[in-house]
């Protein structure tokens, strides 16, 4: 259960964590700057569990992995979107931040909502509003991924 | 049912007689890459994935070229730690700064990436390989590590855009406008999860100069790779830029796609009818053309990049600038790709007409273009830019603003104080 962040289109990985802020790789350093150029004020409110819903395209730009590192440190505990940005896609799942894709749920659900995701089956509920939302569920092979806990461990077992 | 071009060459690198869109596959790779951002995460994930060493010393590149030469003690660590893991691993392909480039710049005129490789990059831009006939894209610090200790990467097999090149761009038109142009029509996700793939009697128009261009922005499309057939100049290109490393043997192979390929998609791209074209801020997607632009004064041109900083953007610059001042107050930051465009450029004489019309230039690095260092942007102020990206607060504060153009275009504009046509100078 979180409450949702909501934000645009198109929202890319200089957003999500600025350049000027990558001479580090330690995630609770760049929790601090995450989405800093679109909401300075995410940092100070968010809090463990959150949501981040936006529209499409989410995480385009740069193959910064201390994109979702960035945002898994903030607390989040899932991202939403209609469609993600395929190298953030891959990204997210290898570094362990679950990720959504789902139109509806995008469009419907509002900042300030509180929201539960059901991983297993993508499974949206929007409590607040009382309704719920289909994503599409994981690839099979994302689903090995993921049930290794991301591809480090993915790795260490196919070495 | 017939493959694209990608599809062939992700076919071969997995072993399988075909491949069809959306089809989960293991390649093997030719190229595993990643630069002093990307790098050092990767190195500590393939520690802990319990890898001791890499799949071969051959294929991994290591280049240190976004906050380089060094720009902060933070930078100095994580350049250091990557350097010692290339001197424990004897990787022969890392490059300190002094034979360094722009890692995209750098690959292909060093020989490393040819026509028919499967290239993984830690790096978005990955992609620019494309030009030469290979698949390459960009992935993350936790695959770049995984493709180094396994010298593989898993790949949902791409669709793909075919775009059919016909006609000859005119004079002051070059790559960076064509994919502008593209960019302009078919959005920033326009080709998301897919291959670009470009084609047609008009790609003899193009130099690789102009395909290195345009396959580097095929990431601003969302593509997940953008790839060009091999033709005579590729060839050229290919024979002229051999690796000199003997114990780096490479074998090139041409891949063309099946008479009956499927593309979800065909685009017809006149290049005679294409205009200088420029990106307005916030999104490579805002294009207009030269003649819709307005009057937009600037404070900053930056000419460079893995985009744009190869030898002939060096030379239309240099031939706009040619005696020439650029306009008070303004400031010109000029940086090659490699060290080998910064040594021609002081060769023909190009370093001295850059210094005479006062503009700065640098050493090869990525600096300016992501904000790092070397032209940071201040509250309010507007750049011209030759790179790939105009995002929010990407070359600096988050109020500035960044206009995407051809060299010719930002030259001109330097002279002028203002976006300017070339053709009107
Ligand atoms: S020049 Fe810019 S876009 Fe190219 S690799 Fe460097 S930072 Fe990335």
């Amino acid at each position: 259960m979180g409450i949702v962040f909501k934000y645009g289109e198109n929202v890319d990985t200089d957003v999500i964590i600025p350049a000027r802020h990558l001479s580090t790789s330690v995630p609770a350093e760049l929790a601090k700057h995450c989405m800093e150029d679109i909401d300075a004020e995410f940092v100070n409110q968010v809090k463990e569990g959150d949501i981040i819903v936006a529209g499409k395209n989410f995480g385009c730009g740069s193959s910064r992995e201390h994109a979702p590192i960035a945002i898994k440190a903030a607390g989040v505990s899932c991202v939403i979107a209609p469609t993600f940005a395929r190298i953030f896609y891959r990204n997210s799942f290898n570094t362990g931040l679950p990720i959504l894709e789902c139109e509806e749920a995008a469009v419907k659900i509002q900042a300030g909502d509180e929201v539960e995701v059901n991983f297993k089956t993508g499974e949206i509920r929007n409590t607040t509003k009382g309704e719920t939302y289909q994503a599409e569920p994981f690839p099979e092979f994302i689903s090995k991924i993921i049930a290794c806990d991301g591809l480090v461990n993915y790795v260490k077992n196919n070495l | 049912m017939g493959m694209t071009m990608t599809q062939k060459i992700l076919a071969a690198h997995a072993g399988l007689k075909t491949v069809k869109a959306g089809q989960f596959i293991e390649a093997e790779l030719d190229i595993v890459l990643a630069n002093d951002i990307t790098g050092p995460v990767a190195i500590k994930e393939f520690q802990k994935m319990g890898a001791e060493s890499v799949f071969d010393k051959n294929k991994v590149v290591l280049v240190p070229d976004h906050f380089t030469p060094n720009k902060d003690i933070k930078a100095a660590e994580q350049c250091k730690m990557m350097r010692e893991f290339a001197v424990d691993q004897k990787i022969e392909n890392y490059f300190e700064v002094g034979e360094m480039g722009i890692e995209h710049a750098l690959l292909p005129e060093k020989g490393i990436v040819v026509a028919g490789d499967a290239v993984i990059g830690a790096d978005s831009h990955t992609c620019t390989y494309g030009a030469l006939g290979a698949f390459a894209t960009g992935i993350g610090s936790t695959d770049m590590a995984a493709g180094m200790a396994r010298g593989k990467a898993w790949f949902k097999v791409p669709s793909a855009i075919k775009f059919e090149l016909i006609g000859k761009p005119t004079k002051w038109v070059s790559g960076k406008d064509v994919i502008l142009h593209i960019i302009g029509m078919i959005g920033v996700d326009g080709a998301l999860y897919q291959s670009m793939e470009f084609m047609g009697p008009g790609l003899k128009n193009l130099s690789m100069d102009d395909r290195f261009t345009m396959a580097n922005m095929a990431i601003e499309a969302g593509a997940k790779n953008g790839i060009f057939l091999v033709d005579d100049k590729t060839m050229e290109y290919m024979k002229e830029h051999k690796n000199k490393n003997k114990a780096f043997k490479k074998k090139m192979k041409v891949y063309e796609p099946d008479k009956d390929a499927v593309y979800v998609e065909t685009y017809v791209i006149d290049l005679s009818k294409i205009r200088p074209t420029v990106a307005f801020p916030h999104l490579p997607e805002n294009t207009r053309t030269i003649d819709d632009v307005g009057e937009i004064r600037i404070d900053q041109v930056v000419i460079g990049s893995c985009t744009n900083g190869r030898m002939e953007d060096m030379k239309v610059t240099a031939k706009i600038l040619k005696g020439k001042k650029v306009a008070k107050n303004m400031r010109l930051i000029i940086f090659p790709g490699t060290q080998n465009i910064y040594l021609e450029c002081v060769k023909n004489g190009y370093a001295e007409i850059f210094v005479k019309a006062g503009a700065v230039f640098s050493t090869p690095t990525c600096g300016p273009c992501l904000g790092g260092h070397m032209g940071i942007l201040a509250a309010g102020e507007r750049a011209v830019a030759t790179t790939n990206r105009n995002f929010v607060g990407r070359m600096g504060h988050v109020e500035s603003e960044i206009y995407l153009a051809s060299p010719a275009v930002a030259a001109a504009s330097a002279i002028a104080g203002k976006i300017f046509n070339p053709e009107d100078l």
